[in-house]
């Protein structure tokens, strides 16, 4: 991989750790509200996925989505536009932080109703099939979805109609509080693939290079030879979402996963591998706050959506009532 | 008689029947360690164990499925769906199983189960989470729908949906977990199936129930500034619904305002309208007003989330407007 895209994706992977630092003092402080669901620790399987795939790959995922959303592109503005509910905001400030999506960088959304998306990367794989697109969607999900059924007759369909599909599953060891063993009968989670005999395979979730290369040789299977499932093993080191008391794991754990935070492995391994010097590090850091304080100023100083907003981009057509 | 939050009342009817009947069990999504989302489990896990209070995965329609297996012999569980958004995911089983099961099979089973969930919107977050579809669940005769708007009606109605031998949808409210309200200290139950006065007046009828009862009651006591006294109604039970209150209150009043906080098109306050019509049309001297929810998805920014859900405001033009 060239440099510059390696650096990028270290810039990509600090932004997301400050933008959500910054949303959940915002939560705080009463700016955001709803549903706040932080993706620290996680930023290095969406960095990884997002810089293996081809301007023609979608990609879609659940309400945790605002790794991905920095990933594609969307702006550190925007993104925080929308998690303050302003016009500016990517969604218009409809749709929060659980509802991020730019059709034109190929993301298809954070969705809230868990497992619900799987069909619709079904979907999403079909259209491009059935056009002849060699495009791959990939759909990213939580262990804990795949306990509905919704996972099951989606990967069941996708290796039926030999789809397009990029399952990912990122088991950070919890939905909400329940550990992935308390909830999944196998918890090896890759495992339920082999029920739909779609190739599959695990692998760490906090080593950005190792996602980026497995997705790379998944995404050119999935192109030549269908769906596969991919299990990455990660931890998210912040509460379920805010005010989450987390009274379902011990503090030792939660430091056990620190000490393998994905921005250091990636540092040191840039480090190392002579990829860039200490200061060029320090500077893309710095670059990453900047950007997030620009975007904190920029959604504060951003207008409301207006009242007629309220019956826009209902229906496609008009509304008769 | 000691105040308590509906959190409370509700906490408290699932553990005095859990206590009186060892076939009652909960089943649901984080009702055990992390003490039930809205918190209305916390300690549960602890003092009745993993076996009465189980949690599952992830998987609506299993949660609804089993508790209705589980009922079919004759357990009594408690079925959490964590949001009435989620309830989607189960609709085949509460419609198509729970709700058939005895009336199929000419009367030879009985699903004695309580669904527990939780609807309303206005606390932003977003399209899918803040849904009040709970017409829709009314639909389907089989099923009984309550959704009380008190913590003396939650707590003696969710006893009596425990005890009900019927599959029973119990609807909470998101934002009126905190709502305090007197509850007497000995046991009592209140029966599904009845509506109620929840404040008496002269002047204007005003039905409603949950959310729309907190938004009714307080624009009753504005318009009581204005020398305008409405008569509150409470419907408590959708399904059942019990219309002769409403009735009984036109004769005095001539005139009908529904508040609900779902949307307006097919929703409660259209049900009460028709059979008002139906049933007592020259007790009307007005059109039936309906206050209700704008015809929208419900965004994330709190502005436009709150223009889109119904107001006090609005629950006092519809009274102006039906009094003119
Ligand atoms: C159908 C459905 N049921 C329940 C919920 C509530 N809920 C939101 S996130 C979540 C946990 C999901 O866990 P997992 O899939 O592992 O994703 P993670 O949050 O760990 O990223 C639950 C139960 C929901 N949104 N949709
Ligand atoms: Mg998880």
């Amino acid at each position: 991989m060239k440099k510059e895209q390696l650096l990028d994706m270290y810039y990509q992977m600090v932004l997301i750790r400050r933008v959500e630092e910054a949303a959940a003092e915002l939560y705080q402080q009463g700016k955001i509200g709803g549903f706040l669901h932080l993706y620290i620790g996680q930023e290095a399987v969406s960095t990884g996925l997002v810089a293996a795939r081809q301007p023609q790959d979608r990609i879609i995922t659940a309400y945790r989505d605002h790794g991905v959303a920095l990933n594609v592109g969307i702006s550190a503005r925007q993104v925080m536009a929308e998690l303050l509910g302003k016009a500016t905001g990517i969604s218009k400030g409809k749709g929060g932080s659980m509802h991020m999506a730019d059709v034109e960088k190929n993301f298809w959304g954070g969705h809230a109703i868990v497992g619900a998306h799987l069909p619709i990367a079904a979907g999403l794989a079909l259209g491009d099939q059935y056009r002849g697109s060699d495009g791959v969607t990939i759909c990213m999900f939580g262990d804990g979805a795949t306990n509905i059924g919704y996972f099951h007759e989606a990967l069941n369909l996708s290796k039926v109609w030999k789809l397009p599909v990029l399952w990912v599953c990122e088991n950070n060891q919890y939905g909400m509080g329940t550990a992935v063993e308390r909830a999944s009968a196998v918890s090896e989670i890759r495992r339920k693939a082999d029920g739909y005999a779609i190739p599959n395979m695990a692998i760490d979730g906090m080593n950005v290079m190792e996602v980026y290369e497995t997705a790379q040789k998944a995404l050119a299977h999935v192109r030549a030879a269908g769906p596969f499932l991919l299990e990455i093993n990660t931890y998210r080191f912040r509460g379920h979402s805010m005010g989450d008391p987390e009274r379902y794991r011990d503090k030792e754990e939660v430091a056990r996963w620190q000490e393998n935070d994905p921005i250091g492995i990636f540092r040191r391994w840039l480090l190392e591998n002579e990829k860039a010097s200490a200061e060029t590090l320090d500077a893309i850091e710095a670059r990453a706050a900047a950007d997030t304080d620009d975007a904190i100023r920029f959604a504060e100083t951003s207008p409301e959506p207006t009242l007629d907003e309220l019956f826009k981009d209902i229906y496609v057509e008009a509304n008769h009532g | 008689m000691a105040k308590i939050t509906m959190r409370q009342a509700i906490s408290q009817a699932l553990w005095e029947e859990m206590e009186r009947d060892e076939n009652v069990f909960i089943l649901g999504e984080e009702v055990g360690i992390w003490g039930g989302t809205y918190a209305v489990t916390k300690g549960f896990y602890d003092h009745f164990g993993e076996k009465r209070v189980r949690d599952t995965p992830i998987a609506e329609a299993v949660i609804v499925g089993a508790a209705i297996g589980a009922a079919m012999t004759g357990l009594r569980p408690i079925a959490e769906i964590m949001t009435i958004n989620f309830a989607f995911s189960a609709m085949d089983h509460i419609v198509n199983e729970a709700a058939k099961m005895r009336a199929m099979f000419g009367g030879q089973m009985r699903v004695p189960m309580v669904i527990r969930t939780v609807s309303g919107g206005g606390r932003q977050l977003g399209a899918t989470h803040s849904q009040t579809p709970d017409a829709v669940f009314a639909h389907f005769p089989g099923l009984k729908v309550v959704a009380p708007g008190t913590p003396y009606d939650a707590k003696g109605l969710l006893k009596a949906a425990i005890r009900s031998d019927d599959p029973v949808l119990f609807i909470e409210h998101a934002t009126m977990y905190q709502v305090r309200g007197e509850v007497p200290e000995e046991e009592y139950l209140v029966p599904i199936g009845q509506s109620k006065i929840q404040r008496p007046g002269r002047d204007v009828t005003l039905a409603a129930y949950s959310k729309g009862l907190d938004l009714a009651l307080k624009a009753a006591a504005q318009l009581a500034q204005e020398g305008i006294e409405a008569e509150v109604i409470d419907l408590r039970t959708l399904r059942p619904l019990d219309m002769q209150p409403i009735y009984q209150s036109l004769e005095k009043t001539n005139r009908l305002v529904v508040v609900e906080e779902g949307w307006k098109s097919y929703g409660v306050g259209a049900e009460i309208a028709a059979r008002t019509q139906e049933e007592a049309f020259d007790l009307l001297d007005a059109p039936i007003l309906r206050v209700a929810q704008k015809e929208v998805p419900l965004p994330y920014n709190s502005t436009l989330e709150q223009a889109a859900l119904p107001q006090v405001v609005d629950v006092i033009a519809a009274v102006q407007e039906v009094l003119r």
